[in-house]
């Protein structure tokens, strides 16, 4: 079973329309993209050399998925500043679960909220996608950066 | 053990310090803007009688590891030799001063430097210089060349439970002494068995290096500008703890705080603290822990002069490693440790836990901005001084409480007499 041409555009509208929720400041939205049982995790080339399971960032289900996004919102403490993605042609392939599996590179320009601007992140999307009733979900998102340093700090979702 | 201390003669600068009469109390903006200060600290802190992390053993477990690290902003590299001992030197080749090692991590049999192939063993001894007698019985080094002259700059190195420290003076004290009872005791706790690294990443921030080691020692801040850590219960001042400094220079410290023993008090209520409702986590297993240690101690952090701290935050193990890249940034470290002996639930619930500290931290994050708010907020205000007297104008162990400032006036003084700042 490939993917049909209706599948992939539906697939990458998806990966538009997320990445528009977080630029957008509409991060409430992010959570729906993913499934009940969803993982998200951001992590490093050099951790996933290394073999280390440990990520800078990571959700197993939507639960975390969620608090990740009112902790965000009601506890941490940041200077203002907003995310804009440029993402690649998505790579996806069939997998033998019927699941899809989707690699995708993208570049995330930060903008803080009095002008300074800059590249704030490299990397790749490793994803798995399902169909839920005709939408495409994020079962897993694994955000591999191309670097192992981050600037400054980490606190809105890639 | 004030008198192991190199006494420093006074400090000399361009323009004179004025600490402030009131000592450590009081902290001159000018040390974390002032090019001049780093450099001296580079003389007298980095250079100068103290043990620098340097690695984890575990980083370099084969002979012919390397890991290649900073003492300051000196370039350094830690090898695991034949012999099965680590050794530590600048990695500056001893011909031109190139870097000899390039990457981070790796092994080798021998350390060459590619600028003009000087071959180096894995002590930093110069084995071979490439073209020595010329070609053709012309060019060459001088006939007097002496290769045992000329070697990778060597630190002296100690391993204590795992951790591989290193000093470049012949005055500093035994690590053991120089580190104290408390430092030790707590080193043994965390790292006398099997440790191994299970996460690593790091985070580059705007602030002078001090910044960054007043904010680990600062127990009053991360109760209020961490509100994760309030909301959730997991440090709060309303719990049983205190923040021990080492004897009797008070450079090194440990807070610490007993989850179990909370007393809530009416004090968080008029803090800015988290929102959440009452339901609390939509995914509780965030904070799943398992008891660990006898102690009942659940948090915490320990900071060693100059530039280490490690931290237990519930059973999220991690060491943390502070690097200045200039006068306005440097590069936080992030280890991540498990021990050998977890179990998969164990080693799952500190990833998961994972997520309170880091560059992406919920309770941490925010340090990746206040540190830089002071370095901005102090700018063109260098001979103004920072108010330190949370908890009183003492420097010692406050058993009763955290909410003092006690530790980051330990670190001044200690910063003050090495630096020869001591007014």
């Amino acid at each position: 079973m490939g993917i049909d041409h209706d599948l992939r555009v539906r697939i990458e509208d998806m990966f538009q329309d997320y990445a528009f929720a977080i630029g957008d400041d509409n991060v409430e939205a992010w959570p729906d993209f993913f499934t009940e049982d969803g993982a998200y995790r951001i992590t490093t080339r050099e951790s996933v050399q290394r073999g280390f399971r440990m990520a800078l960032f990571s959700c197993t289900g939507i639960g975390q998925i969620r608090d990740r996004v009112t902790a965000l919102r009601k506890a941490n403490i940041f200077e203002p500043h907003n995310y804009n993605h440029i993402l690649s042609r998505p790579r996806l392939v069939r997998q033998a679960d019927g699941s899809i599996g989707g690699r995708t590179n993208f570049v995330v320009y930060r903008t803080m909220h009095d002008g300074p601007q800059s590249r704030f992140a490299v990397g790749c999307y490793r994803d798995v996608i399902v169909e839920d009733g005709g939408v495409p979900k994020l079962k897993e998102r694994s955000v591999v950066l191309d670097s192992r340093r981050v600037d400054v700090l980490l606190v809105y979702p890639l | 053990m004030p008198d192991t201390i190199v006494p420093a003669s006074p400090a000399t600068l361009s323009e004179p310090l004025h600490w402030p009469a009131e000592g450590a109390t009081r902290v001159p903006y000018r040390v974390y803007h002032d090019p001049e200060i780093l450099k001296l600290e580079h003389e007298r802190i980095f250079r100068g009688p103290v043990w620098n992390y340097l690695c984890l053993a575990v980083e370099i477990p084969d002979k012919g590891d390397f890991k290649t690290t900073f003492v300051g902003e000196i370039p350094v590299i830690v090898t695991r030799n034949r012999d099965g001992e680590v050794y530590a030197m600048v990695n500056r080749c001893a011909h031109k001063g190139a870097l000899v090692c390039l990457q981070e991590r790796g092994n080798r049999q021998r350390l060459s430097c590619v600028y003009h192939s000087w071959n180096y063993d894995l002590t930093g001894q110069l084995r071979g210089v490439a073209f020595q007698d010329g070609l053709r019985g012309k060019g060459g080094m001088p006939k007097d060349f002496d290769p045992a002259k000329h070697r990778l700059e060597p630190l002296r190195v100690a391993v204590y439970n795992g951790i591989v420290f290193g000093t470049f003076s012949d005055e500093t004290p035994p690590l053991e002494e120089y580190l104290g009872p408390m430092v030790c005791e707590m080193i043994r706790r965390n790292f006398g068995r099997p440790h191994k690294i299970i996460g690593y990443h790091s985070q580059i921030i705007y602030n002078n290096w001090k910044l960054y080691a007043e904010n680990v020692r600062d127990s009053y801040h991360a109760t209020l500008l961490h509100t994760f850590y309030t909301t959730f219960k997991i440090n709060r001042l309303d719990m049983d703890g205190g923040m021990i400094l080492a004897d009797p220079i008070p450079w090194h410290s440990l807070s610490y705080a007993k989850r179990a023993t909370i007393q809530e008090d009416e004090g968080y209520k008029e803090v800015h603290s988290a929102q959440f409702d009452e339901n609390g986590l939509e995914g509780p297993e965030l904070l799943s822990t398992f008891h660990e240690f006898d102690d009942n101690i659940t948090h915490m952090i320990q900071s060693n002069f100059p530039n280490l701290t490690f931290q237990f935050t519930l059973n999220s193990f991690a060491l943390r490693h502070f690097v200045p890249k200039g006068v306005d940034k440097m590069e936080l470290h992030w280890y991540y440790l498990g021990y050998e002996d977890d179990t998969p639930e164990q080693q799952d619930m500190r990833i998961n836990q994972g997520n309170l500290t880091g560059a992406a931290g919920l309770v941490s994050l925010e340090d990746g901005c206040i540190n830089e708010f002071v370095q901005r907020g102090s700018k063109g205000s260098e001979n103004e001084a920072e108010f330190l007297e949370m908890g009183g104008r003492e420097i010692g162990t406050s058993d009763a409480s955290r909410a003092t400032e006690t530790a980051i006036r330990g670190f001044w003084q200690g910063y003050r007499q090495i630096m020869g700042f001591a007014g």
